[in-house]
């Protein structure tokens, strides 16, 4: 991957804060080193930068690494925190705008408005992003990292705080969004005397990295959130299964937990209470249904990373046969927050039965590709054309991908539907674990679906036959009919097959994988007909040859 | 004492015991559930997908073989739809390699023809995949021929779970899955094979047979020693 070399260089080296100033900063720029901003040399920026300000004698300004600001598309990303101005694009060997303007920062100045991309966004899981050192135990710590484990363990009791998850109405964040209080219930109440927590953090949708970001931007707060629902749920043993595609994210990950260990948010006696929770981690080798959590349980085993049928569920029996609770990282991640600001706080965010926020990964033809945290209800309108920005060259919009592999393909008339779990169903999508990706009038959605299906039928774990054979089928009908040679029988037989596939998979991957196909045949029959029908292709994607005329 | 529980099988009233599977009680009642990878005695894993039930006030589909009764549970075992959909899975397992029945020692002898008869399977529409497969036939007795594999892996588990060599386990994933022996290694090499043939007996298909059999010569359908298979495992108290 290209972060790699990038990634392996930064851990070894020293924020440099400290070389720069003594005391408290008059002014500090913060320098994103998340994944993308350090693939684009971002570190390289940050040394130049301390560099630059010493030889200019600025003594009272600080130079600081922080996680992912959000507009990934336009990094490096340097913002002076004072003032929020942001510098994007910057490059090692001129930074000489920024050193000017960590110059001019007085006392006193006022944040200066962002922008809509900044502004209408609502930071819950994402809240220390851009502001914290993510290696830095003291920088979290700064950002009230650990006071909510703090309040749990003095404060509370484990129906508490499972009650307070409850209320707060969070919902898994992985995909099929189960209620979390419930879910924590369900396990604290399971019998066994030993009980583990699970972080997924396998994230393995096309174009999503909302996990990815929070564990290079905020570790920390995975270790706090899966502490809090060890407690609440009587575990004292917990891993987090991350791709090993993420160095840097596994890396941070590392750095978090010993120095969390080091000084007592993780082992045994944990804030000096008798409470112990201890963490590992496990890679997982790239297998996108490794992320199902029964597949991850069997992975975590040793075992080769296959699902097994439900019920049993994993809260029942789950590692090793023991109740386990599996949550993904961005849920993990809101648990601090809910329990330091309070259930109602929380709840007070969102609409319908979807509460809170939301963390999305922006990609497609979308002017402000990046990652961004909504309330949920906002208009699928207000996320991609306030927030993101629009179209790219102000194209005419097309539809909106969300869901990934198992999700759909929402058009222009629905732009106004709010997001929610309930409403993205309804519309034929799925909520998942955050892509969004937006198409403008170059997409085919033929070819779309076809795209779909190929991951699909890639990833298929070849256990279950309706999804090891049926996927391909499904990919050879989409092929024939963005090479023009499809028939209506084809389209027919494809529909079938997609619901036979949908309803006789064993697990969400093979469940879901006609999920693509459904929601363009829905909103997008037309262009079917037209690759089969007129022998065309209406975005002009698929090469479809003109048949010779046939001579009598 | 084990707890009864009585039960609706396509509206029989049937009962059964605390623990047995929906597959379990319909063979004891004489209701046929159709199910390739299931296999009496070993491990089910409900991969095939054939024995796919209704369980009113479930909105999915239960694998007959994995789902364990409960009181009152009311199993659609056979409806148009059902059947439609163990025909068409049935069909995958047939366009998913190469299966020409009129040049296999299985012939009239296999399990998935059988399948494909009770279901009054008569034809293909589906998309032929047929990719080209190995036949390894290094072992001194046996062969295997990967064109007639469902991967119903009954010859995985039995293997592990009744011979205790586990000889036998899988490669790759998704289509290019593969049973395999001893890590990769043809099979006439394998230090753990212990030439038993419980793999051959248990085959469904043609995939797993005898050197020597003319075609169509098996003999697979009469499996004397399957109902041993049980015996030996409650013996072990497994
Ligand atoms: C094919 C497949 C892939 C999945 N991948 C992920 C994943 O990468 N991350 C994740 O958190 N959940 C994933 N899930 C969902 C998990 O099975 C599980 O529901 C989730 O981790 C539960 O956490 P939550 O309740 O916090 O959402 C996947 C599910 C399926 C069927
Ligand atoms: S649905 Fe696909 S991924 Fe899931 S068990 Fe079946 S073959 Fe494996
Ligand atoms: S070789 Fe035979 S028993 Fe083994 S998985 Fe294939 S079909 Fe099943
Ligand atoms: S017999 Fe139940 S899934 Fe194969």
């Amino acid at each position: 991957m290209s972060e790699m070399p990038a990634a392996g260089r930064p851990l070894r080296r020293r924020v440099i804060t400290e070389e720069v100033h003594e005391g408290p900063a008059r002014a500090t720029a913060y320098v994103c080193e998340a994944a993308s901003c350090l693939s684009a040399q971002s570190h390289d920026v940050t040394v130049r930068l301390g560099e630059r300000a010493a030889e200019a004698g600025l003594t009272d300004v600080a130079v600081k690494r922080v996680g992912c600001i959000g507009l990934c598309a336009a990094g490096p990303l340097v913002e002076i925190a004072e003032t929020g101005q942001l510098f994007e694009r910057v490059r090692p060997d001129d930074v000489e705008p920024v050193v000017g303007a960590l110059k001019r920062v007085k006392p006193g100045d006022a944040r200066r408005p962002q922008g809509p991309f900044f502004e209408k966004q609502v930071r819950v899981a994402t809240e220390n992003f851009g502001r914290v050192d993510p290696e830095s135990l003291d920088d979290y710590l700064a950002a009230g990292g650990y006071e909510a484990l703090r309040r749990v363990l003095s404060e509370m009791t484990s129906t508490e705080v499972r009650d307070g998850i409850t209320g707060s109405g969070l919902r898994g964040r992985g995909g099929a969004g189960y209620p979390t209080g419930l879910k924590w219930t369900t396990v604290a109440k399971a019998q066994g005397a030993q009980k583990y927590v699970i972080c997924n953090a396998d994230e393995g949708d096309p174009g999503a990295f909302m996990d990815r970001s929070v564990l290079e931007s905020d570790p920390y707060r995975i270790l706090e959130g899966m502490a809090i629902a060890a407690f609440a749920v009587h575990a004292t043993e917990g891993y987090i299964y991350c791709r090993a595609e993420y160095p840097l994210a596994v890396a941070r990950l590392r750095t978090a937990i010993r120095l969390a260990q080091r000084a007592g948010y993780l082992g045994a006696g944990i804030m000096d209470t008798s409470f112990t929770f201890d963490v590992q981690i496990r890679l997982g080798a790239g297998a996108f249904v490794c992320g199902e959590e029964t597949a991850l349980i069997a992975s975590v085993e040793g075992r080769r990373g296959t699902p097994r049928p439900r019920p049993p569920y994993p809260a029942v029996q789950g590692l090793w046969d023991c109740p386990t609770l599996i949550n993904n990282v961005e849920t993990f991640a809101s648990v601090p927050a809910i329990v330091r600001r309070g259930p109602g706080w929380y709840a007070a965010i969102g609409a319908g039965k979807s509460r809170g926020t939301k963390v999305f990964a922006l990609a497609g033809r979308v002017v402000n590709t990046g990652l961004v945290e909504v309330p949920m209800g906002m208009a699928l309108r207000e996320i991609i054309f306030d927030i993101g920005g629009g179209i790219i060259d102000g194209r005419p919009f097309k539809a909106v991908q969300t869901g990934g592999p198992s999700g759909g393909c929402i058009p222009a008339e629905h732009l106004d539907k709010p997001v929610t779990y309930e409403s993205l169903i309804e519309l034929g999508s799925f909520m998942g674990s955050g892509g969004m990706i937006v198409m403008d009038d170059t997409s085919c959605m033929v070819d779309v679906a076809k795209y779909f299906q190929d991951f699909c039928r890639d990833e298929s774990c070849g256990k279950c036959t309706p999804c090891r054979v049926g996927t391909t089928q499904l990919w050879m009908l989409l092929d024939l009919i963005t090479r023009g040679e499809a028939t209506l029988a084809d389209l027919a037989q494809l529909e079938r097959l997609a619901g036979i596939v949908q309803r006789m998979s064993l697990c969400g991957l093979g469940q879901g994988a006609p999920n693509p196909i459904f929601s363009t045949l829905r909103y997008f029959r037309d262009e079917y007909l037209a690759h089969i029908v007129e022998k065309r292709c209406p975005a002009g994607v698929c090469a479809i040859s003109q048949p010779a005329e046939v001579m009598a | 004492m084990t707890t009864v529980y009585t039960l609706t099988i396509d509206g029989r009233d049937v009962a059964g015991s605390e623990g047995q599977t929906v597959m379990e009680v319909a063979e004891e009642n004489g209701i046929a559930i159709p199910g390739l990878c299931h296999l009496e005695g070993v491990h089910d894993r409900g991969a095939c997908r054939l024995c796919m039930v209704e369980i009113a006030g479930s909105p999915k589909l239960a694998a007959a073989c994995m789902t364990t009764i409960a009181e009152g549970m009311e199993v659609t075992a056979h409806s148009e739809q059902l059947l439609e959909y163990r025909r068409a899975v049935t069909e995958m397992m047939f366009m998913e390699r190469n299966h020409v029945c009129a040049v296999c020692v299985a012939n009239n002898h296999c399990e998935l023809q059988d399948t494909a008869a009770a279901l009054g399977l008569t034809h293909f529409d589906l998309p032929r995949i047929s990719p080209k497969v190995d036949i390894d036939a290094s072992h001194r007795l046996f062969a295997i021929d990967h064109n007639r594999c469902i991967l119903c892996l009954r010859c995985v588990r039995v293997c592990d779970e009744i011979e205790g060599a586990h000889t036998w386990d899988i490669m790759h994933r998704g289509l290019e899955t593969r049973v395999q022996t001893d890590m990769g290694i043809p099979w006439g090499e394998s230090t753990t094979c212990t030439s038993c043939g419980k793999c051959v007996q248990v085959c469904p298909t043609g995939a797993l047979f005898e050197k020597g059999r003319p075609v169509a010569g098996g003999s697979k359908t009469k499996r004397p020693f399957l109902p041993w298979l049980k015996v030996v495992q409650e013996e072990r108290g497994l």
